[in-house]
């Protein structure tokens, strides 16, 4: 183990020899303009606002709520630390409600759901009218797979959050566990109703609208929820990277290449812009696989499992390695729940010619009564 | 409702599509009284945190990074110290270059850490970023005399110690029995007591006189219960000086292995003990166990893998000494009737033996160098 990760941190670190550019104009790194970026600007004036007075609850808070913001737009891990220092005199001991919730935010961002969990436990005990506990919770217990726990934990949203909130909450649990047809007909009902909806919350519901729509095989009109996702806010990498996903089932290569070749710095994206690229036999392709294997062994070493499922999906797909594929997505497996890490399951044993290995998902399927078409074909695949 | 509405977005989860987190790439060559760095550290994270782009365009050019030189060498190095036994190994000599990693290009400083003359107990303490972003991870190969070895730094584990060998128990336990065999080899005094018990294993008394043995299975016998008598006893004494449950003073301990070689060897000559040698090989191997254990103790034992280091010491110890009995044991066998053993070899060679053995014995007795 420990041989292995020398050498894969040799291919980590050993990219390029290191030079000393010829021309001091050598542009070496572009990074977004902060004076051009209103967002950039005001998370520099609430670093510094921070730095003189770091004791400030409200602007500790406000800081990290911000910089979680920013890392889920940009899926950039490096905001999760700067939101976790913004919180530092709170983070180890005597945390308030506030904090707590925000702790849990990043916990569950890096995968750490236990913990996150019993921050939102203490946080409710202290604050029980805290809708965004509420909301966290189900989130995790949803992409864990307690789908009947996520729904428990939704419907004090009811109350605090209105309608459209809560039901989206509930519909993400419901559709995936035996209830799809009906969950997406009350969200969509919600959203119809709810006219004056942000557009964030806009982006979200018809994000989930949209994936909904396409386990259900009704890809016209998850197609359309997809396009109108996209033009009610700048979309996020997790919107981007659903619709990269669409396009990819679709076959429409092209239009993965044309809407990600700007997004390489996220991993995510990185990867469904190389299956595109290598499917089209592109010859970038190539030098993204490199980079992804480089920042997967990264990951490895630093000993992050966040990446588990598309590192799974990178092996199988790219690599050509199903054995190892299906190790992965088993490990994946173990910690999320979500369609997409059944699918990769299902697909990495398919591959490996081990369908017995596939078992644990199938009856996961069965049991809760998960309707997606795609995965409804794979398993039977497997069955056979 | 509104503020519930902007936290909803949260709901949505992350790490679908996450970038590579925050890391620095050291590769740390130690050397004999100093560590060769390179630090390749990423210009985005420099950027927040020292400020490199100085006209604020977003574009980070060569010109501006050269600008800003001396003030990330100044923050670089203050946040990772290499020290030797507690004491912190001054750097020298920053070199600057880039290079280009999987996710954007980083600075790349090379520095050594001088630290004193073979130098124990070498440790890397590193701090950098872990304020700003506790996400942040150091990545390191450590690199020593062809091996090789990864580290992780973090706001959990910000020290770790720069051995190779100190953290792999399999090298440490090959490292160990290795020394084992390279002790009893080198240590001429531990195999001359041997080769003065051996010696006369191959023959036998009668009527004041040396006889050979007529058959190899009883000289192998002889030899056997020699080599275990001596064995049995030093491993036992060694094992209780290393757990120290017995220590002696190592002047005395020196001094008696080099009396118990003395009177092995003039037991050759002028024969007071006739049979049962294996109890002198018993007896005194007490005292050489001694002796070996203060070499161990010189090796530095590992507290964490005291007992595989004491065996695999020992089995060292043994492997060597029964390669010397294979070795000599066929030899002395083939020759033990000719005048060249019984004379030359026997007599006169354990004679020289004693004379060696009193030098010894003078030298270790009052700490002097009679020949050196």
């Amino acid at each position: 183990m420990r041989i292995l990760s020398v050498v894969l941190l040799a291919a980590g670190t050993c990219v390029a020899a290191p030079f000393v550019p010829a021309d001091p104009k050598e542009v070496l790194e572009t990074l977004p303009v902060a004076s051009a970026d209103p967002f950039s600007r005001e998370l520099r004036q609430l670093r510094l606002a921070l730095a003189s007075d770091p004791r400030n609850l409200e602007l500790a808070t406000r800081a990290a709520r911000r910089y979680i913001e920013r890392a889920r737009a940009d899926a950039d891990p490096r905001y999760l630390g700067y939101a976790q220092a913004a919180l530092a005199p709170w983070w180890n001991a005597g945390a308030p409600a506030s904090v707590l919730v925000l702790r849990a935010t990043i916990r569950q961002s890096l995968h750490d759901f236990p913990s996150a969990l019993a921050d939102l436990s203490a946080a409710l005990e202290i604050e029980p009218r805290n809708a965004q506990a509420w909301l966290t919770r189900a989130a995790i217990q949803q992409v864990r797979g307690a789908f009947g726990e996520a729904m428990e934990s939704c419907r004090p949203l009811e109350r605090l959050a209105g309608e459209l909130v809560a039901t989206a909450c509930w519909a993400g649990a419901a559709s995936a566990s035996g209830q799809a047809e009906a969950s997406y007909e009350r969200l969509r009902d919600a959203l119809a109703r709810q006219r004056g909806a942000s557009p964030g919350v806009r982006q979200w519901v018809l994000t989930s609208l949209a994936e909904m729509a396409e386990g259900q095989g009704r890809s016209r009109l998850a197609e359309a929820h997809f396009k109108e996702a996209l033009a009610v806010a700048e979309p996020d990498a997790y919107l981007k990277a659903a619709y990269a996903d669409f396009l990819l089932d679709q076959g429409r290569d092209a239009e993965v290449v044309a809407l990600l070749k700007s997004g390489i710095r996220a991993d995510g994206l990185l990867l469904r812009l190389a299956l595109a690229e290598a499917k089209l036999g592109l010859s970038r392709a190539a030098g993204h696989v490199d980079a992804l294997e480089a920042r997967f062994s990264a990951a490895r070493l630093r000993g992050d499992s966040l990446h588990r499922r598309e590192e799974a999906r990178f092996t199988l797909h790219l690599l050509k390695q199903p054995h190892d594929a299906l190790r992965l997505a088993q490990e994946n497996w173990a910690v999320h729940r979500e369609p997409w890490d059944a699918r990769i399951y299902l697909e990495a044993a398919l591959a490996a010619g081990s369908s017995g290995a596939a078992q644990p998902v199938r009856d996961w399927l069965q049991d809760n009564r998960v309707h997606d078409v795609r995965l409804a074909a794979l398993a039977r695949q497997a069955g056979r | 409702m509104r503020r519930v509405l902007l936290l909803a977005i949260f709901l949505v989860s992350l790490p679908a599509a996450a970038h590579k987190p925050s890391d620095s790439y050291l590769t740390l060559r130690v050397g004999d009284s100093m560590v060769d760095v390179q630090w390749d550290i990423a210009l985005r994270d420099l950027e927040y945190a020292v400020g490199v782009d100085a006209d604020g365009d977003g574009a980070i050019t060569w010109a501006e990074l050269q600008a800003r030189h001396d003030a990330i060498s100044a923050y670089a190095l203050a946040r990772l110290t290499i020290s030797a036994g507690g004491a912190r190994c001054a750097s020298a000599a920053v070199g600057h270059q880039v290079d280009r990693h999987s996710d954007g290009t980083y600075a790349v400083l090379r520095f050594a850490a001088l630290c004193p003359k073979d130098a124990r107990g070498l440790a890397a303490t590193y701090a950098l970023f872990f304020d700003l972003d506790p996400l942040h991870r150091g990545l390191a190969r450590l690199e020593e005399r062809g091996a090789t070895r990864s580290l992780v730094f973090s706001p959990e584990q910000p020290t770790q110690p720069l051995a190779v060998s100190g953290s792999s128990p399999l090298r440490q336990i090959a490292e160990f029995a290795r020394e084992g065999v390279f002790h009893i080899w080198t240590g001429f005094d531990h195999v001359l007591f041997l080769l003065s018990l051996l010696l006369p294993a191959v023959l036998r008394r009668e009527a004041g006189r040396w006889v050979p043995l007529p058959g190899f299975r009883q000289a192998l016998w002889k030899t056997l219960a020699i080599v275990t008598a001596f064995t049995l006893a030093h491993s036992l004494t060694l094992t209780l000086a290393a757990l120290e449950v017995v220590t002696l003073p190592s002047r005395w301990v020196e001094s008696a292995i080099a009396v118990s070689v003395v009177i092995a060897a003039l037991n050759n000559v002028y024969p007071v003990l006739e049979r049962r040698l294996w109890m002198v090989a018993f007896f005194f191997g007490l005292i050489h166990g001694f002796g070996f254990a203060s070499v161990l103790g010189d090796l530095g034992l590992p507290r964490d893998n005291l007992l595989a280091a004491l065996v695999s010491f020992n089995l060292g110890v043994e492997a060597g000494q029964l390669a010397i009995v294979a070795a000599l044991m066929p030899l002395a066998f083939a020759l033990r009737q000719t005048w060249l053993y019984r004379r030359l070899a026997l007599s006169a060679g354990s004679l020289l033996i004693v004379a060696v053995a009193c030098v010894w014995l003078f030298e270790r007795a009052f700490e002097l160098r009679l020949f050196s």
